[in-house]
């Protein structure tokens, strides 16, 4: 009943205004198959506008699309959120939306944030300035989240900008995480002896991708269905589920 | 110069343990980052940000801090107003930029390190 599944949980899209313009679901998907992932989570910046399109984009190929958002919250701290369906996200984001300044996107600064669809075809563009805080806590973001029937992970907690280490030096105690999210670049056992704040977590690896070239495909989950659900269990290592980053 | 002085000289706003007022600042270090005031800021050394997570009272304890000032009027959690009053951490608000904090602070005679 368990299966063995490659994920990558940190992906962006063309919506993200520093991805590339070759971040398009069917691309997407495409480089998935071929790196032998089961499992992806589109996380743009602040916003689930494309996840809807990646969903569909992968339909027929076996690979499961967990949509989400990467939350940056209001200590620049940033978050990936993942949950089952789209509907999930879309409320979500309704709740990031009405958290983020109204403040309008500077193309030439930033980069354009398009909405796309399965095909990966222009819809439109995101006028709002995404990249940049909410006025959200840290732990009103996870609290809402895991409300929503969503997971929330600190984002590339090793990195030294907008990242829980970093910029809030350790994990809250009061704080419920099933995990955190290292670098693609980090090897587990030095971001332990590094940081040694977050020795007892467990940690899974992601690519972080703002191109096709950044996915990665090397954390594997033991789970019986590719749910939110499950991946909570094999974090916290019960139920005979688990999570390697190999 | 006492935290006191520099409470009145700045027209700061006292939010937590202002039973603390009477030690003796050091020193100053200023930045947002907490990893970075883990690794930097000193004992004694009032401490200028404008992060207002609960965090920042677990660092100013840690490190013996004399206490913080928040800039920009950032928005305080209860959480973090309650723990400073538990570990006796003075939590010190002002409308104004960092900037300009610590050229008021340096103004006063108070120094960064090196
Ligand atoms: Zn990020
Ligand atoms: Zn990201």
């Amino acid at each position: 009943m368990f299966q063995y599944v490659l994920a990558d949980l940190h992906i962006h899209t063309v919506l993200s205004p520093c991805a590339e313009v070759e971040m398009i679901p069917p691309l997407i998907i495409r480089r998935a198959r071929e790196l032998g992932l089961g499992l992806i989570g589109i996380t743009d910046h602040n916003s689930a506008e494309n996840v809807a399109a990646v969903i569909e984009a992968a339909q027929g190929s076996g690979i499961t699309v967990l949509p989400g958002i990467e939350v940056q919250t209001r200590e620049e701290v940033h978050v990936v959120t993942l949950f089952d369906t789209a509907q999930q996200a879309l409320v979500w984001q309704m709740e990031v939306f009405n958290h983020l300044p109204n403040l309008k996107n500077n193309e030439d600064h930033f980069g354009a944030q398009f909405v796309v669809d399965a095909s990966g075809e222009y819809i439109r563009r995101n006028e709002r300035l995404l990249a940049t805080s909410t006025d959200m806590s840290l732990e009103m973001v996870v609290a809402m989240v895991q409300d929503l029937g969503g997971l929330a992970l600190p984002a590339h907690v090793d990195r030294p900008s907008f990242s829980l280490l970093a910029n809030l030096g350790f994990v809250p105690p009061d704080l419920d995480l099933p995990a955190v999210e290292i670098l693609c670049s980090s090897q587990e056992s030095e971001v332990r002896q590094r940081f040694p704040q977050i020795r007892g977590f467990t940690m899974v690896s992601s690519g972080d991708a703002h191109r096709l070239s950044e996915m990665v495909a090397r954390t594997i989950f033991k789970i019986a269905a590719p749910t939110v659900a499950e991946l909570v269990l094999a974090m916290r290592g019960e139920d005979g589920r688990w999570v390697e980053i190999y | 110069m006492k935290l006191r002085e520099v409470v009145s000289s700045l027209n700061l706003g006292v939010a937590s343990a202002s039973d603390t007022l009477d030690q003796t600042i050091t020193g100053g270090y200023a930045s947002d980052l907490l990893s970075c005031v883990m690794a930097k800021a000193q004992a004694g050394n009032i401490w200028v940000t404008l992060q207002a997570h609960v965090n920042i009272v677990a660092v100013a304890s840690l490190l013996n801090l004399t206490g913080i000032i928040i800039t920009e009027g950032s928005r305080l959690e209860e959480a973090t107003i309650e723990k400073a009053n538990e570990e006796h951490i003075p939590i010190l608000t002002t409308p104004l930029p960092t900037f300009t904090v610590v050229s008021k602070l340096a103004a006063l005679g108070i120094q960064g390190t090196d």
